[in-house]
């Protein structure tokens, strides 16, 4: 049942919002549309999940952008100069992505530094790596590229749910069931919860938040790759602003930011919702790009404002005072 | 002085000196100065010149991180005031235009404010809300175009001089001057001090922390317009996509490089300036030498994750880290 109200509340707006699309554009609600929709953000979906769990634990993970971007000019490189084939370029970056996810997790907690500031130097390390490597744009033309582009599931009313997307799917799902089902699951809520309560009950801190980043960056190369099919392309300067994306998609499905509370689903609604609101804008064709960003601060605003509510109300009989911050 | 400019700051002025002289092998006419046009030319007059909107910011930042809390959004809050400095220069007189943009950075640092210090959210949060759609309302404001202007006054704002001095770097200087005199005129950075150290005791002794908390994300509002006028008036016009991009981050790190600390509780203005001067320097440094600048970013990274370790609360030399490593093993 954890966070199980929040994100009805999302699931509705959700609904209510792509109602109302449909009823302003009836094209909207076609499985095209939706299938465009999974595809154009399979990579935000699948950066989400893994800034979900750094979220609950209590964290933030604000170098994964810059993981995307160096992880789409690595795999272009590496296909197209180094003679690497695919394959073994897709796992070498996911461990590289891992052990540079764990380092950072290392270092928060061997020196107990602000999650944020640790990330952030991250980001630097991994855009500026990127710029390294290649600062032009490198196209990708293997084969497996124009395969897995030209696979796709036909979902009925000719929608195409293709290979990214199916991608995209999984980890959410799997990402929601290891988050539910599994003690490491259970490690991260108790985390975002109470950290000194948790370190007491006997859960592993120090494993436990070199894991929680590890897995955060192993997620952000994965999106990594997916973005790199997306746009059959390797660029240092993409992905930039992912992280506020993502951030926002876990905020709006109902995750609290000061952790212990929270959902994968509630996340994936947080993209749908994205999405919805770029698909909106793009059907009417009058509004410009900048209203995603200016709606996607309102929606912020008002889940935030409702968590702070509810959790106001939760803790009413220890009445706290003077709203300090902490 | 002994106020500002704490026995900490050594280190930061050593850096400093170490950079200039690493500099100054770079490229030898590093120290050159010329006087042309009643304005003064050379490679340290545009450290202090491009430095300006950082240390402008930094100015703002290092009082809310005092606070414990952070402002993201600085960033935006410059490309929104820089917006409206740019649509209304042609049209109105300087003050007008001023007092349009600063006024603009008043209601971004109440909103930041209101957020924090009334409803209760985390500073990093809140802030992110305006961070997120700022760029959107600066692109309201300039109706996603690049607004140009001509006014004389306000090009002299980003291009003129006064006794030789640019006009920005005064205006930093000034802020400098303001802001420490304010603050450290009076017990006001002693109670910003108190509410970061420790907010829930500073209220119970009778300090107003809701007051000095929105105080100073107006005052971090007010000082990101500035930089955000001067960066449109430096360029003669207004880029709502570009003006000010990753600044909030270039603030932090001048702030952290002043040897403030995170977790709030002390700050030095003058540190945290320094620490901008120290980026812009680097930033400098790697242009004259060469190398591209993207390498920026890579070294920043590394002076961040140095002088973090340097800052942790957990390390106090190598015996903190070995008695540190061994508790985490156990």
């Amino acid at each position: 049942m954890k966070g199980l109200p929040p994100v009805l509340i999302t699931a509705i707006v959700l609904v209510a919002g792509f109602a109302a699309c449909a009823v302003q554009f009836p094209n909207i609600a076609s499985t095209r549309v939706v299938g465009n929709l999974l595809t154009d953000n399979a990579f935000l979906g699948i950066v989400a999940t893994g800034m979900t769990f750094v979220i609950i634990s209590g964290g933030i993970d604000l170098s994964v952008g810059s993981v995307i971007g160096f992880t789409t000019v690595f795999v272009a490189l590496a296909i197209e100069h180094w003679g690497v084939p695919p394959l073994v370029a897709f796992v070498a970056i996911l461990a590289l992505s891992a052990v540079f996810g764990a380092a950072m997790g290392a270092i928060i907690h061997v020196f107990d530094l602000p999650p944020f500031i640790v990330t952030l130097a991250g980001m630097f390390l991994a855009r500026g790596a990127s710029f390294l490597l290649s600062t032009e744009s490198v196209p990708i033309s293997a084969p497996v590229y124009s395969t897995v582009s030209d696979f796709a599931l036909r979902m009925p009313g000719g929608g195409r749910l293709t290979a990214i997307a199916i991608v995209m799917l999984v980890i959410v799902v799997g990402g929601a069931l290891l988050l539910q089902l599994t003690r490491f699951g259970a490690n991260v809520y108790a985390l975002g919860g109470n950290r000194a309560t948790a370190s007491l009950m006997g859960v592993a801190v120090g494993k436990m938040t070199v894991k929680i980043y590890m897995l955060s960056s192993l997620l952000a190369g994965l999106a990594g790759i997916v973005f790199s099919f997306y746009t059959s392309a390797g660029y240092s300067l993409s992905a930039v602003g992912v992280e506020l994306d993502s951030i926002a998609a876990v905020v709006i499905g109902g995750t609290l930011l000061t952790g212990g509370q929270g959902s994968v689903i509630g996340t994936f609604l947080g993209v749908l919702i994205q999405g919805m609101i770029q698909t909106y804008i793009n059907f009417d064709g009058t509004l410009s790009s900048w209203w995603t960003k200016i709606a996607t601060g309102i929606l912020l605003f008002a889940f935030i404002a409702l968590q702070q509510g509810l959790v106001a109300l939760a803790r009413r009989p220890a009445a706290k005072p003077g709203g300090a911050v902490s | 002085m002994t106020a500002l400019l704490p026995r900490r700051g050594i280190a930061q002025i050593l850096a400093l000196i170490v950079i200039l002289a690493v500099d100054r092998v770079v490229s030898p006419q590093f120290f050159d100065l010329r006087l042309q046009d009643g304005r003064l030319f050379g490679s340290l007059i545009d450290v202090l010149n491009r430095g300006t909107p950082v240390a402008l910011l930094s100015l703002g930042m290092v009082l809310v991180i005092a606070t414990r809390g952070i402002d993201l959004s600085v960033g935006a809050v410059m490309a929104i005031c820089g917006a409206i400095a740019a649509s209304l220069a042609d049209s109105h007189s300087l003050p007008v235009v001023l007092a349009a943009a600063l006024g603009a950075g008043i209601v971004c640092g109440l909103w930041n404010g209101f957020l924090v210090a009334v409803l209760g959210m985390q500073p990093i949060v809140a802030t992110l809300i305006l961070m997120v759609a700022g760029r959107g309302i600066a692109q309201l404001i300039t109706e996603g175009r690049i607004v140009t202007f001509t006014s004389p006054d306000l090009v002299w704002l980003g291009n003129g001089a006064i006794l030789g001095v640019p006009v920005p770097v005064a205006i930093a200087l000034g802020m400098l001057i303001l802001t420490g005199a304010v603050v450290r005129g009076s017990a006001l950075g002693l109670l910003i001090e108190a509410t970061g150290g420790n907010a829930r005791a500073s209220e119970l002794a009778g300090v107003g922390t809701r007051a000095m908390i929105l105080a100073v994300y107006v005052w971090c509002g007010v000082c990101a317009a500035l930089a955000g006028v001067i960066a449109a008036a430096d360029i003669m016009g207004a880029d709502a996509n570009n003006a000010g991009l990753w600044l909030e981050l270039d603030a932090i790190l001048a702030v952290v490089i002043g040897g403030t600390s995170l977790f709030g509780g002390r700050f030095s203005l003058i540190l945290a300036v320094l620490g901008a001067l120290i980026i812009q320097t680097m930033n400098t440094g790697i242009l004259l030498s060469g190398y591209p600048p993207e390498f920026n970013l890579l070294v920043k990274a590394v002076v961040v994750l140095a002088v973090l370790l340097l800052q942790s609360p957990k390390l106090s030399g190598f015996a903190g880290i070995m008695a540190r490593l061994r508790r985490t093993k156990s």
